[in-house]
């Protein structure tokens, strides 16, 4: 799938702006981004529910954007599920195929199957409201396998289930790409989900793409500030701050938890650089611990340290010292920044 | 505690907040009792009557139960005025569900907050003005003189018009004594009670409903037949509840636009008032009540209940 130069504007609100991206067959790929920054969108251009104002967009080498939805080869989950409620499960995703014709027992025979693999077996016969949420998701996701699209849309399809229900839905999400080789499309703005699943994914701000990599370049190296802000937590030191550590007043970032924490005056290793500052503020996280360290007013650095054998009485009496940060010089990464 | 706490409204409040059941007992008792006893009791009384009979040399109503007065009913001219009154309803009924369902549509889907307050406006400002004024003024329109014969004329298509009264059964001298008129008058008066419950029904079918069955290859004609109609149908027999019971029961637009063939509410008119013979015009009442019951029956039967 291509996008050319795609714009899409609402009166004077451009909500795609000039996208170009190209999304490779088979491939998870996720538009991340806050809500408001053009993903969903993306994702309707895609399906057709909305027209770009401009640009052009390419399914398997043919232009699309102007067709309807019925004409494309694509589905989508969407994130009410959008499940008809006066039919029951099995006619739910049974809807495709009968709309293209398919005989009734064929069609039965893939609707089991479908609900198998969705683990949903045996509740065919139910409506819609009588599921749970996540059972429901499960239902809106065999509706749009079955018609064996070449693209799958989901527009934030675990965003209403609890955080133990959503980590097993997108391991389960991915197994389900992997064995059905569907290039799926995956719209969220929940950035550890779009690191666990995608093979790639898009980074989106105010209707354009800060940038777009695996999960891996995305984290560790940041194309703009935004990107680095947004996925994961970073600390973006600019300015004399930036000088005083790096030698140079360009604006880098660095990711909390490369950075180590030491007594003042502590002898620094070479290749690694430091600043000194006293710790304005602790938050004991369990697994680690995530601390404030003020730079003597010029700025402040978020640092987390893994609670490997310190424990919470330890690190919250922390608080307030005086310490020397060092971190390795390759984990400053520049970035672009917009003005 | 501050002395506000201790107010006597306070206390009350606190009273009910404390006793939900009572207060909701409170609530429901008199509309209940206004229903239930007077509603439903002279329902009752009513379908007692209709197993009356009038004896015809003393013109006194016999309270022994028969089923003579149904038998009277079944008679060749009163099943006439049923069927005559039935067919009506059920014309009506079918046209003001066409002509409802676009103007419900455009409301529920398309038209901004301005236009939907516009179109509200629109349709329940004619209820304003009095039921009797608005027949009376249809009378005036449908008239050899009125607008509608001199437009036609215009349009040089006043054939056509001579043509359709001169077809027996919906035709007459003119329009207004006509029921082809009749027919006009009632979908008019009628059609606000059909487009506000189906725009309540599509009010309540998400865009995403509409947007997946086309996803999922549907055209918009597949789509209206499969998700919108189904999901609306409740809409549609709840107005169709409205037109079909208000035009079986109607006794003032076949007096002012009709001929001597007589509607339901006529005859009920005719036979309570000079006639004086309460269980026929029972009897009478009772019909509509039927119908309406086999209707609702038949349309749960269809499952035009199974979207609510």
């Amino acid at each position: 799938m291509r996008f050319s130069h795609v714009s899409r504007a609402f009166g004077d609100i451009r909500a795609v702006d000039d996208v170009t991206l190209d999304i490779l067959d088979g491939e998870f790929f996720s538009l991340l981004g806050p809500s408001g920054s053009g993903k969903t969108t993306c994702l309707r251009l895609i399906a057709g529910f909305d027209h770009p104002t401009s640009g052009s967009i390419e399914l398997h080498g043919v232009e699309v954007s102007g067709l309807p939805p019925y004409e494309r080869d694509v589905n989508t989950v969407f994130q009410d599920y959008a499940l008809f409620p006066h039919m029951s499960v099995a006619d739910n995703v049974a809807y495709g195929l009968m709309i293209k014709k398919v005989p009734r027992p064929q069609r039965m025979q893939r609707v089991d199957d479908m609900l198998e693999m969705v683990q949903l077996s045996g509740l065919g016969g139910r409506r819609p409201s009588q599921l749970s949420g996540g059972q429901r998701q499960r239902v809106a996701l065999a509706r749009a396998l079955i018609n064996r699209p070449r693209v799958l849309l989901l527009d934030e399809p675990l965003g209403a289930l609890d955080l133990k229900l959503r980590q097993q839905m997108q391991i389960e999400l991915k197994a389900i790409q992997q064995r059905v080789g569907i290039t799926f499309v995956y719209v969220t703005h929940d950035q550890e989900e779009a690191l666990t699943m995608s093979d790639r994914l898009a980074v989106f701000n105010t209707g354009r793409i800060e940038q777009v990599g695996t999960p891996a370049e995305v984290y560790e190296h940041p194309a703009t500030d935004f990107v680095a802000g947004f996925v994961g937590v970073s600390n973006l030191v600019s300015g004399d701050v930036a000088r005083a550590i790096s030698g140079s007043p360009e604006t880098f970032t660095v990711r909390p938890e490369k950075i180590l924490v030491r007594e003042p005056g502590a002898p620094v290793p070479d290749g690694l650089c430091w600043v000194e500052g006293q710790i304005h503020d602790v938050v004991y996280l369990g697994a680690h611990t995530r601390y404030r360290v003020d730079l003597d007013g010029t700025g402040t650095l978020t640092v987390t340290q893994q609670n490997v054998d310190s424990t919470s009485m330890d690190v919250l009496a922390a608080r307030g010292r005086r310490v020397r940060l060092m971190w390795h010089r390759i984990h400053n990464r520049r970035v672009a920044t917009r003005a | 505690m501050n002395a506000a706490a201790a107010s006597p409204g306070r206390r009350i409040s606190t009273f009910f907040y404390q006793r939900p059941t009572l207060a909701l007992i409170l609530l429901l008792a008199p509309p209940l009792l206004w229903l239930g006893v007077v509603y439903l009791g002279s329902l009752f009384s009513l379908v007692v009557q209709s197993f009356f009979s009038l004896d015809g040399f003393t013109g006194q109503v016999v309270r022994r139960f028969t089923l003579a007065t149904y038998r009277d009913l079944f008679t060749p001219a009163n099943l006439d005025i049923v069927i005559r009154t039935a067919s009506m309803a059920a014309a009506v009924t079918v046209a003001a569900a066409v002509a409802a369902f676009p103007v419900a549509y455009y409301m529920a889907r398309y038209a901004s907050d301005r236009i939907k307050a516009l179109l509200y406006l629109s349709i329940l400002l004619p209820l304003w003005s009095s039921y009797l004024v608005r027949v009376y003024s249809w009378k005036l329109i449908l008239a050899k003189e009125g607008i509608i014969n001199w437009g036609l004329a215009q349009l040089r298509l006043d054939g056509a018009l001579e043509w359709m009264l001169g077809l027996p059964v919906i035709g007459g001298p003119s329009l207004s004594v006509s029921s082809l008129g009749m027919f006009v008058v009632f979908l008019y008066v009628w059609l606000p009670y059909m487009i506000l419950p189906i725009e309540a029904a599509l009010e309540r079918v998400p865009t995403s409903f509409i947007e997946a069955s086309g996803d999922l290859g549907a055209r918009p004609r597949e789509t209206f037949r499969l998700v919108i109609l189904p999901l609306a149908f409740p809409g549609v027999i709840a107005g169709s509840i409205f037109t079909f019971s208000l035009t079986l029961g109607d006794f003032i637009v076949p007096y002012v636009l009709g001929n001597s063939a007589l509607f339901i509410g006529q005859a009920v008119l005719a036979h309570q008032g000079t006639a004086g013979n309460i269980p026929l015009a029972a009897a009478f009442t009772v019909v509509p009540m039927a119908i309406m019951a086999v209707y609702l029956i038949g349309a749960k039967k269809a499952g035009a209940f199974d979207a609510l």
